[in-house]
């Protein structure tokens, strides 16, 4: 078994220390170790999207991401997009358009959608549906989550939703 | 999109944000593999390389010695079961078939068989050590096919699955259902289609692995943490395979990230409780992906010849079926529903369906949505476009002739109560996708209709009244696809309160009654009743204690939009009496239970555009509307988001998703990439009409909805492409190398 590292990320907002095996996926030492379990695993192979976390701002499968590549990065997931107890757009808009039924998904989806609309503040169908094609949902078919990217757009845009602020 | 509730209800018909909403979008739900107990144990299997094998020796030596691993265990560490058949909540099981299935005995029957498991420190180090468990294997040569496995001279998997004359055989099990005269029948038809059918094995798909965490502890007491479609019938299973009283385990469900049938049958909580035994620590088992598609179960593919006879003015005559199913390595697929479910949209006078149950060396299979319902609707469906195409009638206007209706008999023998088959079809014919015309080339239209029984068993609530006039409610079903809020509305309106002023739990096996599993669509239906019995339970201890308080008896006192009335135009709210209720006795508790047979049964109705790429044979869609009843529905949204997640799967089975073995006996796409399901980039909006024609035996009128919307999608497209280029699809999926190929041989 190859020696431990010390890896120093920022995640959430916070500076965060964290000792791992080569071989640990970011995905497993943020369940794992740091107990921030709302990225999920689906499949470990990066094909389901639903251990989606933004790396510097970029939206990664973390299952694909080693422990030791998140050296200095900014991490952000599913645990740090509320502000305090508030919902943000994107999470306010999941819930009022019902876009989750066993919700094993949905922090995945909110972390693609996040990135989604840091790139494109007024994306149509067509781009939504495109953006969020790596990301897999058995339940809900889809419509009602493509109709909360749309609904969180418009919130955002107008600003009348909450922005995150902490982070 | 309405949120206005239904004229004669104050919550029903409404659409609040779901109670668990909060915890679901900031991540702070646990699901099965999100737990951590201290002191546990990670846990990895090793599973067959072989699809047919007997196990000859299995030497764990090496794999024990390696540091950090506490424990192995094989099928010796589950107790011998004998020839006991036991009920298991959702029908008998073999105990000596689940018990091999859940660790190999004798012999592997499928590839990825579960054969060893391995308790570690951590979960790099038990797969490790499963690499160092030595197996001797002596391969035999796998049977993957339903035909082949049903000839006479076939190798047989299951020595003790013998037939009547006391051989060993792979057909597990024989149905045959008939009605009227079927030969007489035929005779009488001016058209007769008959065609022979294939669908290919597919996977419920969930996006959640399956998981288990056990503790064993020292009093004997074992405490299972998984996420599963029936808590209380993991229990009995768990139970029942280590030979231990029922009572001595509990199980604490977890959220659960889907399971749509696949996540019944209990695969990891015997072999977690096992190694716990040994090591006296918790231990967590989690698949991953390939054990989820290559050893758990999928929904059997067929083989099915189907022949059905009606007369020039379009009326159905006679209809015959024979379906095979693969059980896979043990007996048990859903071949006797599957049978039920072959004619019964329709009123056929003389109809007869033979079913086997045939087993071969894939995965043991288990229900997915209706399960054996869309694979018969399929050729049924087909075969019914077919007709309508030779005697030049209109499919719709078809379907409004010869559709069920209440007072239709089915083939296996009950008579449908009041139910919406032909509503669904007229809601079709209404819709705006079909009054549309369909233009361009290589494009068409296609309708099919599905139904499924759903079913009743038992389920059980209690709810407590808190002084601030909130209630707690307590249930048993674990909840999938935002059932506890559902649950909570009925509730609420029994109470006349806000639905928001229901607070939900699933709770442990140990903290309510008996309930069956989320399955059948049948929460929204059962739970429901129990909830709004307790309810009734409640209003009638309210009355009591405002009786107290008025000094009156509990009979003057009546209750009505969430108000205690009592003599003398007295009144309180529910939340003022709520406030006194201590003063009055105490908590009031409500409890209720229900027991229902059956529920009416559900249909849907589904239409479809399609274009059919003739260089490649890709189809794309283009249009796909959902009608279906939902008797009343409760939370419309949530009762949209079965039809849409229903029809996808549906759509998924139809197109691309299957099972490829290579000669071995290997699944060859046990990943997500290569085992495709649809992405939301493969699909157009689902457009969905709910239809509500109310089941008299619900209180509110609700029919379970989960099922049926996977049911037409596969014949719908099929008779789209059809008319698109004129070609009859008769396996599925229909995915483009075989669409080029009937293209190509047209
Ligand atoms: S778990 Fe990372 S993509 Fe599926
Ligand atoms: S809500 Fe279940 S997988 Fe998306």
């Amino acid at each position: 078994m190859a020696k431990k590292r010390v890896v120093t990320t920022k995640i959430n907002g916070d500076t965060v220390e964290f000792l791992c095996e080569p071989r640990q996926t970011l995905l497993e030492v943020l369940r794992n170790t740091l107990d921030l379990t709302g990225a999920k695993e689906g499949c470990s192979n990066g094909n389901c999207g639903a251990c989606t976390v933004l790396m510097n701002g970029r939206p990664v499968d973390s299952c694909l991401v080693l422990g030791v590549e998140a050296e200095g990065a900014e991490i952000k997931t599913i645990e740090g997009v509320a502000c305090g107890t508030h919902l943000d757009e994107v999470q306010s808009a999941f819930l009022e358009n019902a876009a989750l039924q066993c919700g094993i998904c949905t922090p995945g989806f909110i972390m693609q959608t996040e990135a989604l609309l840091a790139e494109n503040a007024s994306p149509t169908e067509e781009q939504i549906r495109f953006y969020l094609a790596g990301n897999l949902c058995r339940c809900t078919g889809y419509d009602k989550i493509v109709q909360a990217v749309q609904s969180a757009a418009t919130k955002r845009q107008s600003g009348c939703g909450t922005t995150a602020c902490c982070h | 999109m309405t949120t206005a509730p239904k004229p004669k209800y104050k919550v029903i018909g409404t659409r609040p944000i779901r109670h668990d909403g909060a915890d679901k979008v900031t991540g702070r739900a646990k699901y099965g593999a999100d737990i951590k107990l201290s002191g546990m144990l990670y846990a990895a299997m090793l599973r067959s390389p072989h699809a047919h094998a007997n196990i000859k020796k299995i030497d764990t030596s090496k794999a024990e010695k390696l540091p950090g691993v506490r424990a192995v265990v094989t099928s010796k560490d589950i107790p011998e079961q004998g020839d006991r058949i036991v009920e298991l909540g959702e029908g008998a099981v073999n105990m000596r078939h689940l018990a091999s299935n859940v660790l190999a005995r004798e012999k592997v029957n499928y590839r990825g068989h579960a054969v060893a498991a391995v308790a570690a420190d951590n979960i790099h180090i038990a797969e490790e050590a499963c690499k160092l468990i030595e197996v001797e294997y002596e391969v035999l040569a796998p049977v993957m096919d339903v035909i082949e496995a049903m000839k006479p001279g076939a190798l047989v998997i299951n020595p003790d699955v013998k037939d009547e004359n006391g051989k060993p055989t792979n057909v597990a099990k024989t149905f045959c259902f008939e009605k009227g005269d079927v030969a007489k029948g035929f005779a009488a038809a001016d058209v007769v289609i008959e065609k022979e059918f294939r669908t290919a094995t597919v996977h419920q798909g969930y996006i959640e692995p399956h998981n288990a965490t056990v503790h064993w502890n020292n009093d004997g007491k074992v405490t299972v943490w998984m996420s599963t479609q029936g808590t209380f019938s993991a229990r009995q299973q768990t139970a029942e395979l280590h030979r231990i009283p029922i009572s001595d385990v509990k199980v604490i469900p977890m959220e659960i990230g889907g399971g749509f049938g696949g996540k019944i049958s209990v695969y990891l909580p015997p072999v977690a409780a096992a190694l716990s035994k040994k090591t006296g620590k918790p231990v967590k088992l989690v698949m991953d992906r390939a054990a989820v598609f290559e050893a758990t179960g999928p929904t059997p593919g067929s083989v099915m010849k189907v022949k059905i006879g009606a007369k020039k003015d379009g009326s159905l005559v006679a209809g015959e079926a024979w379906v095979a199913f693969e059980a896979g390595g043990y007996p048990g697929s859903p071949i006797g529903m599957g049978c039920m479910c072959v004619f019964a949209c329709y009123d056929i006078p003389n109809a007869k369906v033979d079913g086997f149950d045939v087993c071969v060396n894939r995965p043991r299979t288990n229900a997915y949505r209706a399960p054996g319902s869309t694979q018969v609707a399929f050729a049924v469906e087909s075969i019914i476009d077919e007709i309508c195409e030779k005697l030049k009638l209109d499919p719709i206007e078809f379907r409004l002739k010869n559709g069920s209706q209440e007072g239709t008999r089915r083939v296996d023998g009950p008579v449908f109560p009041r139910i919406g088959m032909k509503e669904t079809v007229q809601a079709i014919k209404d819709s705006d996708h079909w009054r549309q015309p369909l233009n361009g080339k290589n494009r068409g239209r296609g309708v099919a209709t599905g139904f499924w029984f759903n079913c009743g068993l038992k389920s059980a609530a209690s709810a407590t009244v808190n002084p601030d006039g909130t209630v707690s409610l307590l249930e048993g079903s674990t909840d999938i696809g935002g059932s506890r809020t559902a649950i909570a509305m009925q509730l609420a309106e029994t109470l006349g309160i806000k639905a928001e002023e229901v607070k939900p739990s699933v709770v442990d096996t140990d903290s309510v009654g008996y309930t069956d599993v989320t399955g059948g669509s049948r929460v929204t239906f059962a739970t429901g009743i129990a909830a709004i019995e307790a309810g009734k339970d409640i209003i009638n201890q309210l009355k009591e204690r405002a009786a107290i308080i008025w000094e009156c008896d509990a009979g003057q006192v009546r209750y009505e939009d969430g108000s205690v009335h009592g003599p003398k135009g007295v009144s309180l709210t529910f939340k003022q009496l709520a406030d006194k209720l201590h003063h009055t006795g105490g908590a009031v508790i409500g409890r209720g239970t229900s027991s229902e047979a059956t529920q009416g049964g559900a249909f849907g109705t589904h239409a479809v555009d399609v274009e059919v790429d003739p260089e490649t044979g890709k189809v794309t869609i283009l249009r796909y509307t959902v009608a279906q009843d939902a008797g009343t529905a409760i939370h419309p949204s949530y009762v949209e988001g079965q039809f849409t997640g229903g029809a996808v799967q549906g759509i998924g089975w139809a197109l691309n998703e299957e099972y490829w073995y290579d000669t071995n006996g290997t699944m060859r796409n046990s990943t997500y990439l290569d085992y495709r399901i649809p992405t939301c980039y493969d699909l157009p909006k689902i457009e969905t009409i709910i239809v509500e024609v109310p089941d008299p035996q619900h209180p509110f009128g609700v029919r379970g909805v989960g099922e049926v919307p996977i049911v037409p999608p596969p014949a719908a497209i099929a008779n789209a492409i059809h008319q698109a280029i004129g070609v009859r699809m008769t396996e599925l999926p229909m995915s483009p190398p075989r669409v080029m190929k009937a293209i190509l041989s047209k």
